[in-house]
């Protein structure tokens, strides 16, 4: 009888073991990512159609349409000739399409339009981060005498005699004035509809299993794998970036007087050329790309990466040089391409007169 | 006189001592991409261990009146400490990820 306990008691323990391992690696399991349509692990993915909004900018029709009008706007800049979407332009992927864009009477700028796209989801605004929210960044070229250039209290003094306006603000804010806060809370607003989250991507991961190619989720897990493509270690989350700041080894880090980009904003020596980490939404409309527009398009982003940098003087800690074959180089741009959702339609506003 | 150096010698032993068990050691992890303590309170002479828990290198660094450092960047399992010499309040921040944000209340 003693002999059967302890038998039975030998016999408990071991299952227990099993048990103990089993859930373990259940566990471990969940914790992973599963490349697989519709898992759970995937979820953590999609971002929501409503962006967030601060207490006192709630979105609604009248300032969307209002901020809008404003984005669309020429009649802000200086010489009257430039808008908000001359370097935002939808038609571009929001951005320009040019390596760095060109401001006031033709001045070449010395960094690339950021895209508007998912700006609403980022905690931290602009390449350097010098503006939190996008109501602190919205009047920032206008007042930029490289960009807009404009005067800003002639600009405010149309404002309020153009009767549409008037009708329009009041709408959108009533009772309250005409002037910075409504001005850039109205375009804030705007920007908060320009969303992408309906790639292939998106409808891969709620369960559709034709959205993606074979290459572009073998792409995925390459993107994924901190000993392959290692890209997560920064573009992470479900809007594809970590809202943080790299160096990233480009060659114009060796320029003279290189764009030391976040150092401005933070004096750290690990801040020396350092720039935000764009989102990777619709990306195959952002070429070219990097914050001085230096790589041509996706293949050649890879291709940098992979080298792990041109110029190391102050790499990125969480960059190192990788070992893909030209197809895995090949798959993770495909994957990056499924992360581009259809363009919705976008009309002209009539502006107010 | 040698009676008036003994005394004062053991006064200062055990000022010193005293001053050596007083400071306290505290530690703050990073843990997906955020510290694990939003604030601390710590005494003038304590010692805070920045411990980083995530796959990725973070960064620490103040640039508070009470207290200027950068610890520079650091890989997983890799700690680095301040001593707080000042009394005041500290705002600690990761430079590469800025949302990563704590409070060390220097009292």
């Amino acid at each position: 009888m003693k002999k059967l306990n302890h038998k039975r008691a030998m016999l408990l323990t071991a299952l227990s073991f099993v048990v103990l391992f089993c859930t373990g690696l259940k566990t471990a399991k969940l914790d992973e990512v599963v490349y697989m349509p519709g898992h759970p692990s995937l979820q953590q993915w999609l971002l929501p159609d409503v962006p967030p909004q601060p207490e006192d900018n709630r979105l609604n029709d009248d300032r969307i349409a209002l901020g809008k009008a404003l984005f669309f706007d020429p009649r802000l800049s200086q010489k009257g000739n430039m808008s908000c979407a001359t370097c935002h332009n939808p038609s571009l992927g929001w951005s320009d399409g040019l390596p760095t864009s060109v401001g006031h009477d033709g001045k070449p700028l010395g960094r690339a339009s950021p895209t508007v796209i998912n700006t609403a989801f980022n905690s931290i605004q602009m390449w350097d981060g010098r503006k939190k929210t996008l109501e602190d960044q919205a009047i920032g070229p206008m007042e930029s005498g490289d960009e807009m250039a404009t005067d800003i209290e002639k600009m405010f003094s149309f404002l309020r005699s153009s009767k549409g306006y008037q009708a329009m603000f009041e709408k959108a804010y009533p009772g309250e004035e005409i002037g910075r806060s409504t001005l850039t809370r109205a375009i804030a607003s705007f920007e908060r509809t320009v969303i992408s989250n309906q790639s292939p991507f998106d409808r891969w991961v709620k369960g559709d299993k034709q959205a993606m190619s074979a290459a572009a989720i073998n792409g995925f897990k390459l993107f994924m794998d901190r000993d392959k493509g290692n890209c997560a270690a920064c573009h992470s989350g479900a809007n594809f970036t970590d809202n943080g700041f790299h160096n990233l080894g480009l060659a114009s880090f060796a320029d003279n007087e290189p764009d030391l980009g976040r150092f401005s904003e933070r004096p750290l020596r690990l801040m020396k050329g350092a720039f935000k980490t764009p989102t990777l939404r619709d990306v195959s409309r952002t070429a070219p790309y990097f914050h001085d527009g230096s790589a041509p398009d996706l293949a050649a982003v890879v291709d940098h990466y992979a080298l792990g940098g041109v110029v190391t003087s102050n790499l990125s800690p969480n960059m190192k040089a990788l070992t893909l074959s030209a197809q895995e180089k090949a798959d993770i741009v495909t994957f990056m391409e499924a992360l581009t959702s259809p363009m919705p339609a976008i009309s002209m506003p009539e502006l107010p007169q | 006189m040698r009676t008036l150096i003994l005394p004062l010698t053991l006064l200062s032993l055990a000022c010193s001592f005293s001053a050596v068990t007083m400071a306290a050691e505290h530690e703050v992890g990073q843990k997906d991409k955020q510290f694990t303590k939003k604030s601390i309170s710590v005494k003038v002479g304590d010692k805070v261990n920045f411990v980083n828990n995530d796959e990725i290198f973070h960064n620490v660094f103040s640039l508070s009146d009470a207290k200027l450092f950068d610890l520079g960047s650091y890989p997983k399992g890799d700690s680095r400490s301040v001593t707080f010499d000042q009394k005041g309040v500290v705002e600690v921040e990761c430079a590469i990820h800025p949302d990563m944000k704590m409070t060390v209340n220097v009292e």
